[in-house]
């Protein structure tokens, strides 16, 4: 019943609500699109700590090994070597996992990347609880944060592994310092081949005009909102459903336009409760739009082991936890 | 092995001369900055910007040219003065040091200069840097480019864990035209190296990690030259050479002392500072007349 509030110009894929829908890792588009970034492109090279394989760059690695650089593990000194290449004119992607690239090497990405200018991508695997069994050490929840908040900074979050694949090569046709942030686990494939992405673009892909609340949502959790979404239709609460897959720059336009006619704003990432995409949008609308607001996110505490699907919901960030969350929000509106 | 000849070491030490009596200038200017450090390695700057360096002050982004990475940024006053005396910018310029909107920064920074490689201050980072530069040429150039790439470090910056990181990485893919230069002068901030933390046997530890590693005096203009030419003729191996300096170099008051580390001089210091290196000035002279 409820099919039809799916966005037609997003090109979704039709059986998005199916049981068996498709999943794939979302690092696994990164492999992809790096592969494609490399024909394109004899300037891009990648450089990886130790993870070739888990990050998928070794699709890359194995079509180009004069442009791939191992680098073991020494992220610290992966950041500042881009830097270096990046100063030759070549358009490195660095690799690791999201815990050490950006956690460990967050000061050579401001000084030597971002101060610098220098046209480096930086590449973050296993971000997010649905890691899973390797526990609460290899589960990013701040690095949104982390690179949100530095100046020449893009901040993208692919929803799926196609997405993830057009991410990479836009950013390596986008001049500047890039962060792409993946997941670990597979991840349900709700776009297309024909669904756009564009840096810099957020898309509506589920509702739109008046409704009860604006959905925001980023990364693998994008699926878990639409599913919220048409839940929520059923109980009569309208939503739209906004993909912010660059949360930085954020898309002004289409974020200001879901929450004209809606009553409340409810974001759902899978980090930290400070700093991410729910903090980027409450900065927006603080300044344009005020309205009340309610954040899925992982509420200020570390990860642990255990299935990411049942992390997913422990932590709150599935369908079931966006849909209390968005009751919650409009029963204190009331 | 070209040795370089008398005539030339004296115009190198007079270069270094007024290197150092424009650090002091400009560090008297700026009320703040390092001291020490600049003055130590007023020899080497000179010898790497009036001898050893490819490049061309007028033509900065020249792609043909050598590439030198200043690790330590707070060494700053003597990267500028070196490239002041070689024709990048006015020498008056000099005194604009750590100013507000002046080009030269604190501690560099590239997009405000040009000529700059790199910016940096925070320590441990520029060997990585350079490290990707030679890689980047690597894959473009082959083993037989003969682009060089200098990446001057300090020596209290060995106890970044990042500099062997890079150490490793430069050994394994053999960047023969990698040339690492430690200004060994044996201060921090905090006091002496060996007091702060032990660095000695710094040779050793270089030659562990599979680096041809070359002692000379920091202030022998022959001993520097050898060295380089040494660096340049090793294949298969990137360089360190371990320049001992003396910190404050050129003014006795200063020297030897790591207090003088991250102070400039007052206005009665610099004055007779100036004089001093006044008379060293004749000194060099006389000693090659």
């Amino acid at each position: 019943m409820s099919e039809y509030r799916l966005r037609t110009e997003a090109h979704l894929n039709p059986h998005l609500f199916d049981v068996g829908i498709v999943e794939e890792p979302i690092r696994k588009g990164y492999g992809e699109g790096l592969l494609l970034a490399g024909k394109e492109n004899e300037h891009v090279v990648a450089l990886c700590a130790d993870l070739k394989e888990s990050t998928k760059t070794d699709l890359f690695a194995k079509e180009y090994p004069q442009r791939f650089i191992e680098m073991g593990i020494g992220e610290q000194n992966m950041a500042a070597v881009a830097s270096g290449m990046a100063a030759m004119g070549k358009i490195p992607f660095m690799t690791s996992y999201a815990m050490f690239n950006p956690g460990r090497n967050w000061e050579q990405i401001r000084t030597t990347i971002c101060y610098n200018d220098q046209n480096v991508k930086i590449i973050g695997s296993h971000a997010g609880v649905s890691v899973g069994p390797d526990g609460g050490t290899h589960q990013a929840l701040e690095d949104i944060a982390l690179m949100r908040v530095l100046p020449r900074m893009t901040v993208i979050v692919p929803a799926d592994a196609i997405e993830a694949r057009k991410a990479t090569r836009a950013a390596a046709q986008h001049k500047g310092a890039v962060y792409i942030r993946l997941a670990r686990e597979k991840s349900p494939v709700i776009s297309t081949d024909d669904t756009p992405f564009t840096i810099g673009s957020a898309s509506l892909l589920w509702g739109g005009g008046a409704a009860n609340v604006a959905l925001f949502a980023c990364g693998g959790l994008v699926y878990q909102a639409l599913r919220a979404a048409r839940t929520l239709a059923d109980m009569n609460i309208s939503s739209t459903v906004v993909n912010v897959s660059t949360i930085k720059p954020l898309d002004k336009k289409t974020i200001l336009d879901a929450v004209k006619d809606a009553r409340a704003v409810v974001t759902v990432e899978e980090h930290q409760i400070n700093g991410g995409l729910g903090g980027a949008i409450a900065e927006l609308l603080a300044n344009f739009h005020p309205m009340r607001m309610e954040m899925v996110a992982v509420k200020d505490q570390f990860g642990q082991s255990g299935e990411p699907k049942e992390l997913i919901h422990e932590y709150g960030l599935d369908e079931e936890g966006i849909v209390q969350a968005t009751q919650n929000l409009l029963s204190r509106l009331c | 092995m070209a040795h370089l000849h008398d005539e030339k070491v004296r115009f190198l030490s007079e270069k270094a001369n007024a290197i150092r009596g424009s650090i002091i200038e400009a560090l008297l200017e700026a009320g703040s900055g390092h001291t020490a450090g600049p003055l130590g390695m007023a020899d080497i700057f000179s010898y790497l910007f009036f001898h050893a360096l490819k490049h061309d002050p007028k033509n900065p982004f020249w792609s043909e040219r050598d590439r030198l990475v200043l690790s330590n940024g707070h060494i700053a006053p003597v990267l500028y003065a070196a490239m002041a005396h070689a024709g990048y910018f006015p020498i008056e310029e000099l005194k604009t040091l750590r100013k507000f909107k002046s080009r030269l920064q604190g501690h560099p920074h590239r997009e405000w200069l040009p000529g700059l490689e790199t910016s940096s201050g925070p320590l441990g980072s520029g060997l990585s840097q350079a490290v990707g530069m030679a890689l980047a040429d690597r894959i473009d150039n082959g083993r037989t480019s003969r682009r060089y790439f200098y990446a001057l470090m300090s020596d209290g910056e060995q106890e970044c864990g990042e500099v062997w990181e890079a150490a490793q990485l430069a050994a394994r893919e053999e960047l023969h035209n990698l040339i690492a230069i430690i200004d060994r002068n044996y201060i921090q901030i905090d006091g002496y190296t060996e007091d702060v933390m032990p660095l000695d046997p710094l040779k050793e530890k270089w030659e562990a990690f599979n680096w041809h590693v070359i002692e000379v005096s920091g202030h022998d203009f022959a001993d520097i030259d050898a060295a380089v030419e040494q660096a340049k003729a090793v294949f298969g191996k990137p360089t360190l050479i371990i320049a001992y300096t003396v910190p404050g170099k050129g003014v006795p008051e200063f020297e030897g002392k790591y207090e003088w580390h991250g102070k400039p001089p007052s206005r009665e210091e610099a004055v007779r500072a100036l004089a001093e290196l006044r008379s060293l000035g004749g000194k060099i002279k006389s000693e090659h007349e």
